[in-house]
């Protein structure tokens, strides 16, 4: 019913966009990280492997790399062992408070970064408000210094800004298991414990899925925590780029490491992808 | 589901839910009260309540300028991605073209993709077009990246869309221009708003992508992190109370606008959906 000429108004117009300025971007991206810098600053449009060979070989971005991994699923299972019964309660105790609830768990994800970030440094400083009440308690008598400025302080604050996220799709394939499967279950004389694991449990792993790729790959590339709560040790795989476009003023390197990230999250997308279809029933 | 019985794992379920609202609102918690804390950002209990950091905040210049910046950059953006994410969605819904499938995927790559690709990307274009950073180079940001919450919406409102209407239109002699401003986007106006609130509010909210573009002007969470690094006072509390204030109201009214489209509540299906299936 619609003709040739009102089909290309409707996609000539967000194609040429995306084209300029998400793919020409991303192939951008792709060039500077085969280019170098001169001793004097400049970048130097030669094609080479430099960067990818120094990536291989020196040890820091590695193990930056891999710190970043760990952070992210440290991040990753405490955002699923909090969103999952979470998700749980709301789809099938909740009752009429459903709805209720189902707005709280979503404003903290809309509402600013930025603003929890602080929030929690606030909180986790050495006079912040939890070592003050701890020593106004009598618990402890100087302050708790590992609680700021450290791996534990990012993986805390990104658990608190990725758990809905985590939640979201959980909630939603939760939401979509047909109740009469549930009670069929019952009649059939399984427990509450086995129709969980039996029914429940494997119909929701694609939402599971879900919100861990988006936990993981959301943490994973996260820069502002680690600046802000993380100190020398919370250093993550995203600040050495932030530095490499800054102050250390290699870009071609930072481009490298940035496509590496991008090649991960993409792969890690199209693995989710497949296992979702795998579990998914219907 | 009374079946599931109540028995203790239901007690732990309840208590479990409350931990972790506890965990989510109690840092927001913390931060309002501060807000008022003569005493400063720390110390338990807080002492000396007071309005002066709110007072201090009214007067604070820069502040409010880099507010007026972020509303401009919000508006905007929001302006380019609907723009953009109206038609986007319409042609996913009823066009065929070659490279569909990617146009998909890199359209709402930016939802799942951490904000710092996204702004160095960009960033390498910006450089490589010899265009200077500013306010314009934020809102390009923005307004890209955010195409990808107008196309979700706007598609979400499409798959509950009665063709038969626009049929009618054109069999009536209406052409595609009159039959889009007068039944398409009409019976698609709940979805819009929704989404532009959204993008509204994300935009106002955003310092990932523009970290990297950011001019000699400030935008709103830009010139708090920048206060950040140097000490804080309570009067960012003030500030982020206000921020929070703001984006509650928003995210209230974007779940109401939600429900009464008769749309599933639930933002996940079709984000989750979409990002992750290609077809």
């Amino acid at each position: 019913m619609f003709s040739r000429a009102y089909r290309a108004a409707i996609t000539i117009p967000p194609l040429a966009w995306v084209v300029l300025f998400l793919l020409t971007p991303y192939v951008l991206m792709f060039c500077f990280s085969f280019w170098s810098v001169s001793p004097d600053q400049n970048i130097v449009h030669q094609w080479n492997l430099g960067n990818y060979g120094e990536l291989a070989t020196k040890s820091v971005y590695r193990e930056t790399l891999f710190r970043s991994m760990w952070i992210a699923a440290r991040v990753t299972f405490f955002a699923l062992l909090l969103g999952y019964p979470l998700a749980f309660y709301l789809s099938f105790r909740a009752g009429n408070r459903k709805d209720l609830f189902y707005q709280l768990v979503i404003i903290p994800l809309w509402v600013s970064y930025l603003v929890r970030a602080y929030a929690w440094k606030t909180i986790l400083g050495s006079d912040g408000v939890l070592n003050t009440l701890l020593q106004y308690v009598h618990v402890t008598r100087h302050p708790l210094e590992f609680l700021l400025y450290s791996p534990f302080a990012v993986v805390l604050t990104l658990t608190h800004i990725y758990t809905p996220f985590a939640f979201l799709p959980i909630y939603a394939a939760l939401e979509h298991i047909p109740r009469n499967l549930v009670e069929a279950s019952h009649d059939l004389g399984a427990s509450p414990a086995q129709t969980f694991w039996r029914v429940i449990l494997p119909l929701s792993i694609p939402g599971v899925l879900a919100g861990a790729t988006f936990a993981f790959v959301l943490s994973l590339g996260d820069f502002l925590a680690p600046l802000l709560l993380g100190g020398p040790s919370g250093i993550m795989i995203s600040n050495i780029v932030v530095s490499l476009f800054g102050a250390a003023y290699n870009w071609p390197l930072g481009a490298a490491i940035s496509l590496c990230m991008l090649g991960l999250v993409v792969s890690l997308l199209f693995l989710a992808e497949r296992l979702e279809k795998k579990w998914s029933f219907s | 589901m009374a079946m599931l019985g109540t028995r203790p794992q239901s007690r732990w379920l309840s208590l479990h839910t409350l931990f972790v609202f506890g965990f989510l609102y109690l840092p927001i918690l913390v931060l309002i009260v501060y807000s008022f804390n003569g005493q400063g950002v720390g110390g338990f209990p807080p002492r000396n309540l007071t309005l002066d950091w709110y007072r201090t905040l009214f007067a604070d210049g820069p502040i409010w300028d880099s507010m007026l910046n972020s509303l401009l950059v919000a508006f905007t953006a929001m302006l380019i991605s609907l723009a953009l994410g109206i038609p986007a969605a319409l042609a996913l819904d009823r066009a065929h073209f070659p490279g569909k499938v990617l146009f998909r995927r890199l359209v709402l790559l930016p939802l799942i993709l951490p904000g710092i690709i996204t702004g160095l990307s960009l960033l390498m274009l910006f450089r490589q077009a010899e265009m200077k950073l500013s306010l314009v180079t934020i809102v390009l940001g923005h307004g890209t990246a955010l195409i990808s919450v107008a196309t979700t919406e706007v598609f979400a409102g499409l798959q509950k869309l009665d063709r038969a209407q626009e049929e009618a239109s054109l069999d009536l002699g209406a052409n595609y221009w009159q039959t889009f401003w007068r039944i398409t986007i009409p019976n698609l106006k709940l979805s819009i708003i929704g989404a532009a609130l959204l993008i509204f509010t994300l935009s106002m909210d955003e310092i990932a992508v523009s970290f990297f573009l950011i001019g000699r002007e400030n935008t709103l969470p830009l010139e708090i992190w920048g206060r950040l690094r140097r000490g804080i006072t309570p009067e960012i509390n003030a500030i982020s109370t206000i921020i929070f204030l703001f984006s509650l109201i928003a995210i209230v009214l974007w779940y109401r606008l939600r429900t009464r489209n008769e749309a599933s509540p639930e933002i996940a299906p079709e984000l989750v959906e979409s990002t992750l299936q290609g077809t």
